[in-house]
């Protein structure tokens, strides 16, 4: 079989070719990763910190509630819910665009699975700790800023950069519901070009640079947060 | 049924109107998907565990020729969506063997292949976690190494890692409602013929959910009691 790669010439029909159509759906691709990061990452924090929460014990009950439900419900079936359920019980998010919704459904999914890293990670600091914050007359929340959050969210960061990789790589389940990003560039265009391979290959190509990308950039804060003496390897932590 | 009708009618629910479940619909539509779904999860699990820790004897075994290959294989599968690994073996399964198979086939042949990459991780910590010592006592014994991968190394690096290697089951069994890429009739995909049948797509949704929610919650509410037990135990 010959390659043909000429294919990413041709015009799509709508003045475009489909080297430009696949850069446009790289960048939808990157938009809702990014985006959907922001959001899992912030929910994730929140809903992992308080499950750690020493004296509260329905704000942990409702936490892990809350990562129960979004773990156990495959993400794309979470994306229709998104998409078609809730708009038809809440009429007013008819409004709300579908990236916003995808956004929305990928970003919680992956909070539940980073909070459940957060719960982690704050649980392997020793409990002297906490104490120590307590003995300088520290707050919960003042303990928590100025000495658990800090150490957790260096000790977190190896599994958080795999969580984000994953995050990226499961934005292709976009497709299901039109966003014009790569997965969706790849179905259309391989039916429409039948240059499967050429089109799978360079659509596979791009999500493999994306990720490798994410890993260097994880790799590189990494380093630059990296305190002397302090080895977070297999997650124990701890200086004593 | 005018009056359950009525109450729990579209505008109680927000406009979602479940009357038109029932328990023929369910096994006319969604029985044979569900089927289909734990067929193909524990085919995919055996058959992934299997390859799985061929790949992770390979990448153990110390010779480039075999370690190079298998971490390629591996690195490879787990930096590509799965959703793309369903397309290219649905486009390539058929070229290579010359007529084309089903869409239900090719997602078993595809998920077997992905999960072996993923499972083949989880043995090669299993595997990493036996202290050596059990290695040279096989040896000290006369065993071969095959000997002593079968008898010494692998029962206790399956038991060590049961529960991760549960827990990526029911990762597997989410990651099935994904052949809705290639159109398999799966759990999702029968929920979602009933809705587009009965023009109830919206409810349709909604069950797929709590049905996954319920099966995977159980499940891995069962990994957690096994887990425990088997922390007592050692």
């Amino acid at each position: 079989m010959a390659w043909d790669w000429q294919v990413f010439l041709n015009d799509d029909g709508s003045g475009r070719t489909y080297l430009q159509w696949m850069m446009d759906a790289w960048g939808w691709t990157l938009s809702v990763a990014g985006c959907s990061w922001v959001v899992a990452v912030t929910v994730g924090a929140l809903i992992g910190t308080l499950r750690t929460l020493p004296n509260s014990p329905w704000l942990v009950r409702l936490s892990n509630a809350w990562v129960e439900l979004f773990r156990n419900i495959p993400l794309l079936v979470q994306i229709f819910l998104w998409y078609f359920v809730l708009p038809k019980i809440f009429p007013f998010m008819q409004k709300v665009p579908g990236f916003v919704l995808v956004v929305v459904a990928l970003g919680f999914f992956t909070s539940a699975r980073i909070a459940e890293q957060f719960r982690a990670g704050i649980q392997a600091l020793p409990r002297g700790q906490r104490y120590a914050g307590m003995a300088m007359g520290f707050t919960t929340a003042q303990t928590y800023r100025y000495v658990i959050l800090p150490m957790a969210f260096r000790i977190i960061l190896p599994p958080l950069t795999s969580e984000s990789m994953n995050l990226l790589k499961n934005s292709s389940v976009a497709f299901a519901v039109s966003i014009a990003e790569l997965t969706m560039f790849a179905m259309q265009a391989q039916e429409e070009t039948s240059r499967g391979i050429e089109i799978y290959l360079a659509v596979t190509a791009l999500y493999a640079i994306s990720a490798f990308a994410v890993n260097r950039v994880f790799a590189f804060i990494e380093k630059k947060v990296q305190i002397p003496g302090f080895i977070v390897a297999g997650g124990t932590g701890g200086g004593h | 049924m005018p009056p359950l009708r009525r109450l729990y009618g579209r505008h109680d629910m927000g406009g979602l109107d479940l009357s038109f479940v029932s328990w023929d619909i369910i096994s006319k539509f969604v029985l044979k998907g569900l089927i289909f779904s734990i067929e193909l999860t524990i085919v995919a699990t055996l058959g992934g565990i299997l390859f799985g820790t061929l790949l992770a004897l390979m990448r153990l075994s110390g010779r480039k020729a075999l370690m190079l290959p298998a971490t390629i294989y591996v690195n490879g599968m787990r930096s590509v969506p799965l959703v793309m690994v369903i397309l290219w073996f649905y486009l390539l399964v058929p070229l290579l063997i010359g007529r084309p198979i089903g869409a239900e086939l090719s997602a078993v042949v595809t998920f077997i292949a992905f999960e072996a990459a993923y499972f083949s991780e989880i043995m090669r910590a299993g595997i990493q976690s036996i202290p050596r010592g059990q290695v040279f006592a096989g040896q000290a014994l006369g065993m071969t190494y095959s000997q002593n991968m079968r008898l010494v190394v692998l029962p206790q690096a399956f038991r060590n890692m049961l529960p991760v290697l549960l827990t990526q089951t029911i990762i597997l069994f989410q990651d099935t409602s994904l052949v809705y890429a290639i159109g398999a009739y799966d759990l999702l995909k029968g929920f979602v013929t009933a809705g587009k049948i009965y023009g109830r797509p919206e409810e349709a949704y909604l069950l797929a959910a709590v049905v996954y929610f319920v099966i995977c919650f159980g499940l891995s509410y069962i990994v957690k009691r096994l887990q425990a037990k088997i922390a007592i135990i050692r």
